[in-house]
């Protein structure tokens, strides 16, 4: 068996007094679509800021792909190949669909100031080439007719498309979905389930944060379930359904009098 | 009058690279900046101490008016990072005062209250005053073209697109692999270096400058402008710069004309008017005359 695309060791982190993460453990395996799910303040939402970056673990390791990212800026992660969404969708209001999926695009020299105020060549080509890639991108994910309007002016459903296109653009070999269905439609909420499900098959690796349960169950294998702050329990939906001590994190411990 | 006419173009013409440079660091970037007016005395201080006492050519003391301002505005942008709105404003607001007071209080260096004077000019004493003033309208305004070109460009290359999602999310800008921090220290320095550069060339146009020159009033000017003419966009903040000095000096003969009232009351008539014009200016066009808009389309 290959080496984990990503190994979560012993993460800490507290805010003041309460510990959000409590020495997580997780390890996401090559071409998976791995759910990551819990009880609300289990402490998903912290995982994903501190694996991307956005927010520093106090402890404890994030090794991608060999690599250990732990605490490297968010900028770094997205280049080192991982790449996260955000569960409200943010969009650059102000910008068109199109410039948001260019903005995420790397190794563009046009970002040096010298060659953004004297041009050249190379920054072009490598806008067309962003350009034909946003176009595919927007293609695959039903978002080609709204390219060049502002990201201000989509539907809910259209920004969360959006935000793994965002993503895509960045030609991740990790993808990071924080909530990709939440507030979605369920006919949209099935099609976006089947983006995914076409990503795994291209060889992408997926960690997806979700409540929907129906989401998970048909897409999501390994499902790993957190509980303040700890991995609970690891293995295919139907045995996680089943377990007892996940039950209990959800619904509460019965009380035996 | 025709005097008086050209002397207000070459003023326009400072607040209209001001307010480029101010497009660069607010406008496109998002960081609050009430520190203008620093940064411009820094550029006038610098090109004037070393164009008087070093004897540098004048070109070169522009240019090191440019430098000083863009490291001073590096420099602020690392100390700066972390704080926005409402903060970065009075810290901006505090450092404009700093470099009031050093420039009152170090005299060995600029001479305290009692400013700089005999600042040399391009071929002033060699040509009349009406010819020196037309060759500084002629230069003032090339620089203007020249700084509203490169900015304009910037402002539509990639570059400008990541200051743009910078300022309206930077967690969104940093996740797309763009650093952060790098971007604004760039955007910093380049917009502090053409405020320096305008208050270079002021410099050498008045001859003589002084602390009281630089007042946050003329700051609150720029941002004026900036905000009339539309926030992130560069042909915005020329015409802004044009259309506030416009109001400045053109409410003088308005209020002129008003009778029945005593010269005190003419003058608050003034400001008024000032005020009401960009009062209704910002109520019917909050986007301002010419709002910011990108050009990046699917089909090229």
């Amino acid at each position: 068996m290959t080496a984990p695309l990503l190994e979560v060791r012993g993460l800490v982190r507290r805010f003041g007094g309460v510990v959000a993460l409590d020495g997580l453990d997780l390890t996401v395996r090559r071409g998976t679509v791995t759910a990551l799910i819990g009880p609300n303040g289990a402490g998903k939402s912290t995982a994903f800021q501190c694996i991307s970056g956005v927010i520093r673990p106090d402890g404890g390791k994030v090794i991608f792909d060999g690599q250990d990212i732990t605490g490297a800026r968010p900028d770094r992660v997205t280049r080192a190949g991982l790449v996260r969404s955000f569960q409200i969708a943010r969009g650059i209001p102000r910008l068109t669909v199109l410039e948001n999926l260019l903005l995420y695009g790397q190794h563009q020299p046009g970002e040096t100031l010298s060659v953004a105020m004297l041009g050249g060549a190379a920054t072009r080509r490598r806008e067309e080439a962003l350009r034909a890639q946003a176009v595919a991108v927007a293609a695959r994910l039903n978002l080609t007719r709204v390219l060049d309007n502002p990201a201000a002016a989509l539907s809910g459903g259209q920004k969360k498309l959006m935000e793994i296109g965002r993503a895509l653009m960045a030609e991740p070999r990790l993808l990071l979905l924080d909530e990709p269905v939440a507030g979605v439609n369920p006919t949209l909420a099935a099609e976006i389930a089947r983006h995914i499900a076409h990503l795994r098959e291209e060889g992408m690796t997926v960690l997806v944060v979700e409540h929907h349960m129906d989401f998970v169950a048909s897409l999501c294998d390994p499902v790993i379930v957190m509980a303040e702050g700890k991995l609970l329990a690891e293995g295919g939906f139907d045995s996680i359904a089943g377990d007892s001590r996940v039950q209990e994190a959800y619904m509460g411990r019965r009380v035996h009098a | 009058m025709e005097a008086y006419i050209i002397a207000m173009l070459v003023f326009a013409g400072f607040y209209a690279l001001m307010a480029l440079g101010l497009n660069v660091i607010w406008g496109l970037a998002g960081m609050v900046n009430l520190g203008l007016v620093g940064f411009f005395g820094l550029g006038a201080y610098a090109t004037a101490l070393l164009t008087k006492n070093l004897a540098w050519p004048m070109p070169l003391g522009w240019a090191a008016g440019a430098l000083v301002a863009a490291a001073a505005g590096a420099l602020m942008a690392v100390i700066v990072a972390r704080l926005r709105g409402d903060y970065l404003a009075i810290v901006t607001l505090g450092f404009a005062e700093v470099i009031r007071l050093v420039a009152s209080n170090e005299v060995w260096l600029t001479n305290g209250t009692d400013g700089i004077s005999g600042i040399p000019g391009p071929w002033r004493g060699e040509v009349s005053p009406q010819t020196f003033n037309l060759i500084f309208l002629a230069l003032v305004w090339s620089a203007v073209g020249v700084v509203f070109v490169l900015l304009a460009r910037a402002s539509h290359s990639p570059f400008g697109r990541v200051l743009r999602a910078i300022r309206e999310d930077e967690d969104v800008a940093a996740v797309a692999g763009k650093p952060v921090l790098w971007f604004k220290v760039r955007a910093f320095a380049l917009g502090a270096a053409v405020v320096g550069f305008s208050g270079a060339l002021y410099a050498h146009y008045n001859a003589y400058i002084a602390p009281d020159g630089f007042a946050p009033l003329l700051t609150i000017y720029i941002v004026l402008a900036l905000t009339a003419g539309g926030v992130g966009s560069m042909r915005g903040a020329v015409v802004g710069a044009l259309l506030v000095v416009l109001l400045l000096e053109g409410t003088r003969f308005i209020a002129q004309e008003i009778p029945g009232v005593s010269p005190v009351q003419k003058a608050a008539l003034r400001e008024s008017i000032i005020a009401l014009s960009l009062i209704l200016l910002l109520r019917f066009r909050p986007q301002g005359l010419i709002p910011e808009r990108t050009r990046t389309r699917s089909s090229p």
